[in-house]
Order: structure tokens, then sequence, then C-alpha cells
């Protein structure tokens, strides 16, 4: 396809050889359109390349056809790279490798690709396929650019006799510094270089393993040191007491990466809004702001393959015409919409919800397609309840039809609240993270759209508009709610126009003992612990879950602040002037009343501590000190934990052994591992966080919360090991379902199998090859034993009593510390 | 300072929140009552009910006591099998513990009651002191149990026994590096050290904690304290003997592990054996008892 100059000009050229990528290319090349597919490595689809050897790839969401000239199916790594490779051979794909590429110009029908070296690239439409992992961060000092410094280490085996220096504190540095350091015989002399002066952003294993390479010699571990500049042979180093300069044959530059929105805003793309989790703005044709350029693929926000290789057929059929194209996941909808009443075709049923549920009104077509794949609709008759108060439910609602009624006071349901079509509810439950405050039901024939955490958060980040306007009706519905009946949306308008969000940091101070200032805050996520000097000491007074409001006292009696506040976990808070509070509860006198006594009941409970102290100071002491080691270890954002006593715990480990029994065979708990103050022990076991961190990124949606309040993982796990990385406390394990055990019967009488509890790895992999099983390895984590009768299975299989389960707000106060610790 | 929200209060719990308290408490020491008035009514009906000519477990009495004696020693030896069966349920073995001590101490006097003092070298006497062997053995059990926990936490200091080992291996690691230098006698000594296995003795240095014949406390006495030059020094003997003082503080801590584990555990190898020994000879007891009747 000659051009004017002469140089070819491709009708499509696809950035990036994923699954999205590999599909668009395979496709174009089947219609037999001029096409190049650019990649940056030197092998097609790097993310998957990259996996372990041997892991067993997913293909979710089951339900979703593929539409792609490649063949995809769960399998082997190994295997569903060949097939690619092979297909993309045998497709006449033509591929361009070693290619990075720096910049987009241009415009519809002649853009410029220009690639690392200075080659170009024209072409009449861009398909951007490049995923989110970026690219390696480089080093920021002269030198920078020279071949000496590498930003991958693949064989730690194939360098001898040479200087390496590692630059980077994260795990990947010093696994990499301990890799190449590992065998003597290499010769190398390893030095790692750390920024600051201990290496707190790693795992404590790997600072283990390398403080013990370090005294051992084998490491040299330069601390508060940074690179100054790279010269061939040499490095510069900045250290606290001056430049130095060492020899270096090699540098591995391990500084994290660079997501890919600088150079996806550099291409003239638009994102929907400056939060860290937003996509670029896309056409029903994944057309950007950019004309001309397309993004599909991770980069647009479907992380799982399937989706990907849809995006990279459908784009290509929409460059080449077919604008009438169904997405693959029409039928998906199809079936949704079914259970509605009246019968409309899924695109009314999407315009229906975009145009009646005032959220919604901003997205684009797509986005609209894509969260209703995440939600569920459902109609209700008059008087039907749509969920009750005291359920778990961290999902929000939109009213696309009908009207709801809200039972304000749960011991006259006959007062109630209306929320009128086109509004929301549920929202406290999702931003709170709590179970739902009040019963709902429909008040004529409802239809409503129930969108999951995930697909709520995931539009909030999105659309800016949807975001201010959840936040407006949950925070004037929180007021509402906490100071209870009798108040109107008039009464507390002045509260809710004056409010403010303030983001607060773990450990946090938002009120200072002793302070003149003057607000009232209310805990919209997170919590916060509170806190008074008594005798010079900090002491522990309570804990307030999401949902409490404090500073009131302080208001009403024009006194100084009483006591600390601060967060125990990040936390976000709404600020209100005193003044406006002030104000309302002049107005309202029962609520002034409320607040009295509320107050009053307090001040018992802190003057009763206080007189504690004199006489039982140690006693108070442990208890301050106990609470603060449970905030500590996540307690504070913890629904239900696991603990234990250790005055009374044998080790026999039969709660392990129990929980290893009631699920699959796998125990989902370290009782041995984890932190210890006082002889309370907080094991390795989940918390079923307030908002999971395992949640976070799950690319299959796989992680829910149940109706008991537990985090769970469902069936849809694809194994990928996000929620593992993501949770802070390290109880999230990956391993393969093993085969089912000789009963306990069989193992009393006849010493059949490996008896109860966990069976050994070797057992297990024995025993799975021997019966010619082969399962994946998923994510496995404490799901409270739901749906065994009985409860938690740790709990009743304790012979002791040491291990129990707390809930914080009814284990982190006074009365229950004290009596513990004494 | 702040209110916590009503609704928090009065919420509905569909989970059953764990009570913190011991097995020896449960419940307010509810089996405790129960094994008091068990006892109570054994005692005062066996001095109330005159058999004739004396108190014997051949009287209708007797077999009453025997019944309830032996109905409980079956009961009881369940308990191994319910902590192994994991089945849905609203069981709890705590609750299953504190019955199993407390029922199990009352069997002395069901038990005594039922021979009415008549001892003999028999299969019947053989029954009765096997079960006194089961519940002594139990009663220490019960005494460790409810004192030994808290030093096992003391000493671990948040290492698990993994960890612990693997502390060790470090640190060996270190000292055969820092051997290196020493000459043939030297670094035989602390070859010795690193040579001895950690588990490798039996169970008496295992339950008292005296390791005779410890080869790092011989090495570390070997290299003794030499103030002639400064503390931390390159010089490999004192790099040696600061590893050697390391590796032997960790071994004590892995030993005093090992010895709490240890007594926590040591009664279970009486009270098991010896009550599958007292279930064989029930059944001889019985058996013959009917046979001759």
């Amino acid at each position: 396809m000659p051009s004017e100059n002469g140089q070819a000009r491709y009708r499509i050229a696809i950035i990036g050889s994923g699954p999205a990528g590999l599909s668009a290319a395979a496709h174009a090349a089947a219609l037999g359109m001029s096409h190049v597919l650019i990649e940056k490595t030197d092998h097609l689809s790097d993310t998957i390349f990259k996996y372990q050897k041997g892991k067993h790839v997913m293909a979710t969401p089951s339900n979703l056809v593929l539409r792609s000239d490649l063949d995809f199916d769960a399998g082997k790594r190994e295997f569903i790279l060949e097939t690619w490779d092979e297909q993309i051979a045998s497709g006449k794909v033509n591929v361009r490798l070693n290619s990075e590429v720096t910049a987009i110009t241009g415009e519809t029908g002649n853009f410029t690709i220009e690639i690392k070296g200075g080659d170009t690239i024209r072409a009449e439409a861009v398909v951007m396929a490049i995923g989110t992992q970026g690219n390696p961060n480089k080093l920021r000092c002269p030198g920078a650019d020279l071949p000496l410094i590498q930003y991958q280490l693949d064989d730690p085996g194939e360098y001898f006799d040479e200087h390496i220096t590692v630059v980077g504190s994260g795990d990947a540095g010093i696994e990499n510094a301990l890799g190449l350091a590992a065998d003597p015989k290499q010769n190398n002399i390893v030095s790692i270089l750390n920024r600051g002066s201990d290496f707190a952003r790693a795992k404590s294993a790997n600072v283990k393993l390398l403080e013990e390479a370090e005294a051992a010699g084998r490491i040299f571990v330069r601390r508060e040191t940074a690179p100054a500049e790279v010269r061939p042979g040499e490095l510069v180093l900045e250290t606290r007491d001056g430049q130095e300069t060492i020899p270096c044959d090699r540098i591995i530059a391990r500084t994290g990466s660079q997501p890919p929105r600088g150079f996806v805003e550099a291409c003239g793309i638009d994102f929907t809004s400056e939060d860290r989790g937003a996509f670029p703005k896309l056409s029903p044709s994944f057309e950007t702001t950019q004309q001309g350029v397309h993004v599909i693929g991770a980069l647009a926000g479907y992380p799982l393959i399937k989706h990907c290789m849809n995006q990279g057929f459908d784009v290509v059929e929409f460059l080449n015409g077919n604008l009438d194209l169904k997405p693959a996941d029409e039928p998906i909808l199809a079936e949704k919409f079914s259970a509605l009443p009246g019968v409309r075709s899924v695109d009314q049923w999407l315009e229906t919800f975009r145009n009646n549920v005032v959220i919604l009104q901003e997205l684009s077509p797509l986005q609209m397609r894509e969260l209703m794949l995440d939600s569920t609709v459902a109609g209700y008759d008059a008087g039907e309840v749509i969920f009750e108060r005291n359920d778990p439910g961290s999902s929000m609602f939109g009213i696309a039809e009908g009207s709801v009624q809200v039972e304000v006071n749960p011991a006259d349901p006959s007062i109630t609240v209306p929320i009128e079509q086109g509004s929301i509810f549920g929202e406290v439950g999702l931003i709170s993270g709590r179970r739902r405050g009040s019963t709902v039901r429909a008040a004529e024939p409802t239809v409503v759209m129930e969108l999951s955490r995930t697909a709520a958060l995931k539009l909030m980040a999105t659309a800016p508009s949807a975001a201010r306007a959840v936040n407006a009706i949950s925070i004037e519905r929180q007021l509402l709610q906490m100071f209870g009946s009798g108040l109107t949306k008039t009464d507390v308008a002045e509260l809710v126009a004056a409010a403010e969000l303030v983001d607060v940091r773990a450990g946090q101070t938002v009120v200072t003992e002793g302070a003149e200032d003057k607000d009232v805050y209310v805990i919209r996520r997170g919590s916060m612990i509170v806190e008074k000097m008594i005798g010079g000491a900090p002491v522990f007074l309570s804990y307030l879950p999401a949902g409490s409001y404090f500073g009131e006292m302080a208001v009403v009696d024009g006194s100084l602040r009483t006591a600390t506040v601060k967060a125990a976990i990040k936390s976000e808070v709404v600020r209100f002037p005193g003044e406006a509070f002030v104000a309302l509860l002049d107005r309202k006198p029962a609520l002034r009343d409320k607040a009295m006594a509320e107050m009053a009941s307090r001040r018992e409970v802190n003057s009763f501590i206080e007189s504690r102290k004199d006489s039982f100071g140690s006693a108070v002491d442990m208890y301050s000190e106990t609470a603060r080691f449970l905030i500590d270890n996540g307690i504070g954002e913890a629904t239900d934990v696991l603990l234990i006593d250790e005055k009374l715990c044998v080790g026999c480990d039969n709660c392990e052994k129990a929980c290893a029994d009631s699920h699959d065979g796998l125990s989902r708990l370290d009782r041995e591992a984890g932190r210890t103050y006082a002889h309370l022990h907080v094991p390795t076991s989940c918390r079923h966080c307030e908002h999971p961190h395992c949640m976070a990124d799950c690319p299959p949606n796989a992680i829910k919360r149940g109706p008991d309040g537990e985090v769970f993982i469902d069936d849809t796990c694809i194994g990928c090991g996000n929620c593992q990385r993501n949770c802070p406390y390290g109880v999230i394990r990956m391993d393969a379902k093993p085969p089912k055990k000789p009963s306990l019967l069989n193992w009393l009488m006849f010493g059949a199998g490996p008896g109860p509890g966990e069976a050994s790895y070797s057992w297990r992999k024995k025993t799975a090859e021997k019966k010619g099983i082969e399962s994946p390895k998923v994510a496995i984590k404490c799901d409270m034993c739901s749906g065994i009768d009985g409860g938690p299975a740790c709990v009743r299989a304790c012979p002791t009593g040491a291990a129990i389960r707390v809930t914080p707000e009814k284990f982190l106060t006074f009365t229950k510390l004290a009596e513990d610790a004494g | 300072m702040a209110t916590i929200p009503s609704e928090q209060q009065n919420q509905r719990e569909r989970r059953q929140s764990s009570d913190h308290e011991s097995f020896l408490s449960h419940r307010n020491m509810r089996w405790l009552k129960v094994a008091l008035v068990l006892c109570l009514v054994t005692i005062v009906s066996y001095f109330w009910i005159d058999v004739t000519p004396r108190h014997n477990g051949g009287s209708w009495y007797g077999y009453t006591l025997g019944t309830i004696g032996a109905l409980l020693i079956v009961w009881l030896s369940l308990l191994g099998i319910r902590k192994r069966n994991i089945s849905a349920g609203r069981w709890s073995l705590k609750a299953w513990t504190s019955a199993h001590v407390y029922l199990g101490l009352a069997l002395i006097v069901i038990g005594t009651l039922h021979t009415g003092f008549q001892l003999g070298w028999n299969v019947h006497t053989l029954a009765y002191s096997l079960m006194m062997v089961v519940i002594l053995s139990g009663l220490y059990g019960v005494a460790v149990y409810a004192t030994l926990p808290a030093s096992l936490s003391n000493n671990a200091k948040e290492m698990t026994r993994s960890q612990m080992v693997e502390a060790l291996a470090a640190i060996d690691r270190q000292l055969q590096s820092a051997a290196q230098p020493l000459g043939r006698e030297e670094s035989d000594l602390v070859i010795a050290a690193l040579e001895q296995g950690t588990f490798d003795w039996g169970i008496g240095a295992r339950l008292s904690g005296h390791y005779r014949k410890c080869a790092t406390t011989r090495a570390l006495a070997y290299f003794a304290d030499d103030w002639s030059r400064p503390v931390g020094s390159d010089e490999p003997k004192d790099k040696v003997r600061a590893l050697l003082g390391r590796r032997k503080s960790q071994l004590d801590q892995i030993r005093r592990h090992l010895r709490i584990r240890a007594l926590l555990e040591v009664w279970l190898y009486i009270h098991i054996p010896v009550t599958i020994a007292l279930l064989a000879a029930l059944t001889a007891h019985v058996v013959s008892v009917f046979y001759y009747w």
C-alpha cells in the first residue's frame, strides 16, 4: 500500500500483541485488510508470556461466547501461547517485534507512529491494545540511557565475574540481588542501593534474607544512597557522606513502573476523570476522543482474556464498516432483562435505565453495557421487600421505574420515607461497608438495578457527576438516619450544604484534645479511636465505627475538646460547621435531649476510666496498649476476626485441622503465624474487612460479601493472585483443591489416608497424580464457614476456648478488654 | 466524645458470637455443677441405702453405679472422635472438654463407691486401677493446660516453630563461613556443633530441658571470652564466638519450646493407650460379672 512518499501506509496499525491485539490482527489478516501488529518485546503476548511456567490460565466468564479467529480455552500457559504463535503464523499476520512505540501523531486516515530507534510506521487507523503493565521507571540521573542499565532480570545465573548494582528497595530489587549473589561460583560483586534507611516496601522475609546475605558479606547493601551518574564501567553514588564512585558493569533498575496513562494522554486521548482508576473515553466502536485511534483490552477497562479477544475482533469489524455488529455480550444482557416485566429489546432497556436513573445519564452506551453486565436487575410488586434492615450488603440500587419506601423507624414500620424514580438507595452500605440501616419496600410496581460494589465504585471513578450525586445523597441520608425519626430533608439541608468530605490517613488526628475548634464530624467510611491524656499517657477511650459522629460535645458545651480522635485506618469523614449543628439542635428540642443524654453517658464512661486509672493504673495501661495493638493489626477495619488467647492455647492446631476438614482439605488460617500482645494473638486469618483490599482488583469479580457479612471467593476465580498480593494481612493462599481423603473411620480403624487436617503437600500431589486429577491453583480464603450449620469450625473445634471470633465494636470496649487483661 | 449509631447496638446477629472463657469456666462452670450434684447424690445415697451384708459391686445399687460409670467411660472416650470429626452443627469442643474434665473427675467417686472398697488381684480391680491411672493422667493434663500455655507464648516471642528453625539455619550458614579461617581443632568443635541435630534427643532431654553433651555448649566453653581484643572485632575467633552465642540462645528458645510442648503432650501418651486398655478391661469385667451371675 504505497503512499505519496513511498512508505507503506497500512489500513490498521495495532499496538500491543496481548490477547486483544492478537485477536484484532488475526481478524484483520482473515479479512485481508492491510495491517501491522507492533510489539515492544521479542515475543507475542508478553503479559501471559511472563506467567510462571505451567500456569493454568482460566477462560471466564464462561457464559460469554468467544468471537475471534484465534482459539482460546482454559489450559496451560505454554499450550495457549503455542496455539496463538501457530495461528498467527499460519494466518499470515504481519508482526513487527522489538518495536516500542514512542509517539502517535496525525489524524484519521494518516497517522504516523514513531518507533524507538527512529523508524516510523504510517497507518489510516490505530488500535491501542497496550494493556496496563506500563513501562519500567528509568533512572533519573545523567547517563540513564547507557546500555549497561537493564530493567529486567530473566536469569540471574547468566552473569559471571561482574560488578552488578541493583537499584530499588522493593521485593523485585531484593529478589534480583539475592538471585545474583546466590551462587558464589559466579563471582559477582553485587550491591543494592536504597534511597531510604530501611526496606519498608519489601516483604519481611525478603528483608531478612537480604540482611543475612549482607552479614555474610555476599551482598553490599548501601542505605541512604542513590545513583548520581552512570558512566561506562562505573557508577557515581550520592551518599549521606558525599559522592562516591564504584566500579559497575551492569545496573539492574527495579524502581517500579509508569502506568501507560501518560503515554495514552500524550496521544491526545482524554480519560473519563482524574481518578487513578479511570479509563479512556470511548465510543460504542471503541474510538477515543482522538478520532481514528481506538483503545481495547485491559487499557479500556476489560481485564479478562475473552473480553479482550472479542473486542479485538469487534474493533476490526467496526473499522471494516460493519457498524451493526452487536457485542458478544448481547445474549447475556438479553437474559438479564428477560426477568423484567414487559417485552423490550436490550437496547430499549439500556436506554430506559440510562435515561431514568439520574446518576447514569452521563455514561456512553459502551459504559452502560459494561455496567449492566456487572449489575442485576429486578422487578418488584408493590409492598415487596427489596432488602431488610441489618442485611449485609455493599451494593447500591437505582430506580428505573416506580418508587420505593424506606422504613426509617424499626419500631414502627408504618413510618416511611419515599424515594422517587430516578434516585438511588443502598448507598450507605456501599460507602460505609456496614449493614443496611433500614428496610426498603417497593411502593408500586418497580424496576430497579442493583450495582455491585465493584460496578458502583467504577461508576463513581469514571463519571464525576455520578460521584457527586451519590455523595450528596449519602450525606443527607446518613444525617437523617443518624439523628433518627422526626427530621426531614429540609431540617438538615443547611448541614448538607455546609458539609465537606475529608480524607483521613490512618493514624491522622482529626480532633485534638484541648483544641478550640468547633466542628462536628461524621465517619463515612473507616473507623476512629478516641484517646485522652491521663497521667501523662494516652489512654484509649473508645472505638468508633463508620456511621458514628463525634465532636458535638465541644459545640454544645462551648468547651475545649475533651479527647483526641484519630483514624484507626484510612477513613473518610464529613465535616460540618458547629454553628449549623447547634442551630439544628435549637430547632429540634427532641434531638437536643437525645444528644445531651448520649453525652452524659459518655462522660460517665470517661470518668469511670479516669478513676480506674488511679486505682488500677496498670489495667488501664494494659487495656490501652492492647487496644492499640489490635488496631495496628487490622482489627479497626475488620468486621469479624479470629483471635487466640494464648493463655489458653495449647497449640494443638485443631482449629487449622477443623478449617481444612470443613473446606476441601485446605486450611485457610495459620494459627502460629501473626502478631501477639499480652497473650492476645492475631493469627494469619481473614478479618473480613469493611472495605476488603482483596476486592480491589479481581478481574472476574469473584470476591463478594455474603449474607452473613463474610468476604468469600466464588468459583469463577481465575487464579491470577491479585487478591493475594493486595491483602495486607497475607491471609489468602493460592493452591489447588486436593483430592478427597479416606473417611475418618477408615483412618481410625485402618490408618488409611493422611488423617484429620490438611494433608501434606506430597500426599496431595501424589494422590492427585495417581487419580489423574488436575486442578488449577485458585485463591483460597476464610469464608467464615458460611453455609455450614454451627458457624466457624475453628471456634467450634477449639478444645480450650482459646479461639474466639469478635467484632471490633464489641471487643474494643474498656469493660471487655480490662476484664480480659485482669 | 462521640456517639455510636444506635442501630449498631441492637444489630440482629445471625452468627453466634463466641464467649471468651476457658473450658474450665465454660458457661459458669455448668459441668462442674453437674458433676458435683452427681457426686453428692452418689455419696448421700451410698450412706442412705442399706445394702446387706455390705456395699459391693454386685448389689442392685452397685449395678446402678456400675452402669452409670461404664456409660460415662464410653462417653468420655468418645471425645477423641468428636475432636476429629468436624461435622456441621451447633456443637462446641470446648463444652465437650469441660464436660469431659468434670464428669471424668466425678468418676473417681462413682467408680470407687461402685467397688464398695472391695479391691483385690482380679480383672475387676484391674479395670478400676486403669480408670484411676487415666483420671490421674487427665488431672495432670488439666493442670498443664491451665498453667503452661502462657509460657509457650512468652517463649515464642511471635516466632513460629519453623521460623525458629529457619533462624537457627541462618546462624549456621554464617557460622560455617565464619569458621573457615580457624584451625583444625577449633573448626572440628564448630563442625560438631553444626552437625548435632536439633531434634535427635531423647524424651528425657526434651522433658527436662537438660541437654548433656550439647556440642554448642562445649564449643562455646572452648571459645571463652577473650577480653584482650575489643568487643565486636573482626578476628575470626571473635566472630565465631559471637555466632556460637547466638546459636546457643536460638537453640535454647527451640528447646524451651519443645519442652513446654512435650509437657503439654506427654500425658496423652498415657491417657489414650490406658483408655484403650481400660475399655478392654471394662469389657472383660462386665462379661465376667454376667458370666458368673
